[in-house]
């Protein structure tokens, strides 16, 4: 009996889950990167927390772009060097939906953790109490836009030399936008500011990215075992 | 069954497929012959649809492989030059997955294929530690569970022991006995005692 | 059907081959010529605007430029489609020819802009939402130009490149309509005609090299599409023909 799409990409998610539960050292890094990157700042720019304050969008948004740069290398090259990827792609079912579930793990697993352990590195940039959770929400939902958005470049990328250099500089046109949204969101939050219109926005780049990136990167996937 | 006609492929500049065609049908196995660099893999990966010919045409019981390539790629099991499985999973772990999204499989039918290829005494150990023969082993209990009539092997004895190797040839005769069909990528011939064998050659470019 | 046949005919590259080399100078005589007549009419006939004084003489490179930067981008990106969908090598090479002179178109975009921002604006640069999306239509080039060169086999880099293309696309509309969706220092567009902001002796200089400009990408781009025909089919026998 022939499974069904979603059934496959449910048994991706937890194939890529238990996998990457195996080396739970691994899970860590972007993380860790993250609050280095964090902070980073403090020590170069200023230690003054008030002018911190206005820089703190920035350094949370670039943060978190960089370590999820940093873990999308990982999303389909262990899969394509092993020969897995190339399995998914001729198992007759949809690579759209298998790699839309990858991308949703890898997002569980580097860009919401990073969403949900930013206070600790806003409170070192001066980011307010009441804050912190639209500084989440953000995070997250800008997270995992860029996971999605990644996937496309990750798939295009896969054939290439150079490949790392290469995928940063094809996902930061496209994230530009997922940055400048949220990282406005994240200044309305600190100036207690209306932060609904940015995220609505935010929303709409995700929902238009579920739509449309998971057809691109099976695409390119696609293309890049050839 | 499986149609190929005209198939013209360059890589780069190369003209690797040089109007290649054939056809084959059930219970038939083709042997797939020829120096390194010749094109077996290029042609394998072609029907497979990994790669998109130029020129030519691969079709599937009357209808171009391209037009229904879900359908097609259901009924068909491809195994490389490696074997697709995870290092960090289990043979067995690996087969619930790679077999799970193709098909609901049970635990009892994993268990039997790993049986009939040898690879049961080794199935729990993570596949980083299992040796390249070993690995062959589970990779093909995969083919045999995948349940597909159509099998594309690229050099499937890669690795293998003697026993091994009678391990293929037997494989490929109960499965062209079933009424399936196989083609297959090989340096020395493969001693299949019954069913027809049919013989190509492709030549270097 | 006649519109097969010349669907057939761009599809092979020596027939493209011929018809480039015959077309290019036309576009190119055609470029130059439109050119001067917009820069007499722009330079020297337009009157100063009556705010910017004669600062605002840019705009006869700025706005072609912008104009051509973004059509140039969805020239590439239709071809690149073109080219994955029908599968035709020379949609492809097309493509690949685009993509370094809208490169430059981008360049002088954002170069002319500067050095307009800076008597207009008082800065050099602003990070308001048209700059912004030019300068990351600049990455998307770059972007392209290093996939396919960081791609070995010609055909996956073909595919790769167009894959990128046209999900770049999306950029086109953003650049096109930001300054309508936000309050942005640039100006928003200007109408040039029917209910005009400008008057007429402002406008046609500014209409003419659009098109020159149009002419000169013709131009270039067909004299970079021959190249790109011949190192693809380098090995093909009508190219040992042409070469000989």
């Amino acid at each position: 009996m022939k499974a069904g799409p979603l059934q496959a990409a449910r048994l991706v998610m937890v194939r890529d889950l238990r996998l990457a539960f195996r080396k739970p050292s691994q899970l860590l890094q972007p993380l860790m990167f993250f609050m280095i990157v964090a902070t980073l700042f403090p020590l170069t720019l200023t230690p003054e927390l008030s002018r911190l304050r206005d820089a703190a969008p920035g350094v949370l948004w670039v943060g978190a772009l960089l370590s999820s740069l940093l873990a999308l290398e990982f999303l389909f090259r262990e899969d394509a060097q092993d020969g897995t990827l190339e399995q998914f792609a001729l198992s007759g079912q949809s690579l759209t939906w298998m790699l839309f579930a990858k991308t949703c793990v890898h997002w569980l697993l580097t860009g919401l953790p990073l969403a949900l352990s930013a206070p600790v590195a806003a409170v070192g940039l001066g980011v307010p109490a009441e804050a912190m959770w639209s500084v989440v929400a953000a995070l997250a939902l800008g997270g995992f836009a860029l996971s999605l958005i990644g996937a496309i470049s990750a798939g295009l990328t896969l054939g290439a030399r150079r490949g790392g250099v290469l995928l940063s500089l094809l996902t930061l046109p496209l994230a530009v936008p997922i940055l400048v949204f949220g990282a406005d969101a994240t200044q309305r939050a600190i100036t207690g500011g209306e932060i609904a219109p940015p995220m609505y926005l935010l929303g709409a780049i995700a929902v238009l990215g579920v739509t449309l990136a998971p057809l691109a990167a099976a695409a390119a996937v696609r293309i890049g075992l050839e | 069954m499986l149609n190929v006609s005209g198939l013209h492929l360059w890589r780069g500049d190369r003209h690797v497929l040089r109007n290649v065609s054939f056809t084959v049908d059930a219970g038939q196995c083709l042997l797939l012959t020829g120096r390194n660099g010749a094109g077996k893999t290029t042609l394998l990966r072609a029907v497979a649809g990994l790669l998109d010919p130029e020129q030519g045409e691969v079709s599937w019981r009357g209808t171009a492989a391209r037009k229904s390539r879900g359908e097609f790629h259901a009924e068909l099991a491809y195994l490389g030059h490696d074997a697709p499985l995870k290092g960090d999973l289990t043979g067995r772990e690996n087969l619930r997955y790679s077999i799970g999204i193709r098909r609901a499989v049970a635990a009892n039918e994993i268990h039997a294929a790993l049986e009939r290829t040898g690879a049961q005494p080794f199935a729990d150990r993570p596949v980083r530690t299992l040796s390249a023969g070993q690995r062959r082993r589970v990779a093909l209990a995969g083919v045999l569970l995948t349940g597909a009539v159509l099998w594309l092997l690229d050099e499937p004895t890669t690795n293998l022991d003697s026993d091994g190797k009678r391990l293929v040839a037997s494989l490929i005769e109960q499965q062209l006995a079933a009424g399936g069909i196989v083609v297959a990528a090989v340096h020395q011939d493969l001693d299949l005692g019954s069913g027809s064998v049919v013989n190509l050659e492709l030549a270097a470019a | 059907m006649a519109t097969w046949t010349w669907f057939h005919r761009f599809g092979s590259p020596p027939w493209v081959y011929g018809f480039a080399a015959r077309w290019a100078p036309w576009f190119g005589g055609a470029a130059v010529l439109s050119m001067l007549i917009a820069l007499y009419g722009g330079l020297i006939l337009a009157p100063p605007d009556y705010q910017q004084k004669d600062a605002f003489r840019i705009v006869y490179i700025h706005a072609p430029v912008a104009t051509m930067s973004m059509a140039v981008y969805s020239t590439m990106a239709v071809a690149a489609a073109v080219g994955l969908i029908w599968r035709m090598k020379v949609a492809h090479a097309a493509a690949a020819a685009c993509a370094p002179i809208g490169a430059w178109f981008t360049v002088a975009t954002l170069a002319t802009g500067m050095l307009w921002g800076k008597p207009m604006w008082g800065a050099y640069w602003v990070w308001d939402p048209r700059l912004t999306s030019e300068l990351v239509l600049l990455f998307l080039y770059f972007g392209y130009m290093g996939l396919r060169a960081g791609i070995e086999d010609p055909q996956k880099a073909d595919k790769a490149s167009a894959v990128l293309a046209i999900v770049g696309a999306v950029n086109i509309p953003i650049i096109k309509y930001s300054v309508n969706w936000w309050n942005s220092l640039h100006q928003p567009a200007t109408r040039l005609i029917g209910e005009a902001d400008m008057d007429w002796s402002m406008v046609w200089p500014l209409l003419l090299m659009l098109a020159a400009f149009f002419l000169y990408f013709g131009w270039v781009m067909l004299i970079r599409l021959r190249a790109e025909l011949l190192r693809r089919e380098r090995n093909a026998s009508w190219v040992r023909e042409v070469v000989a």
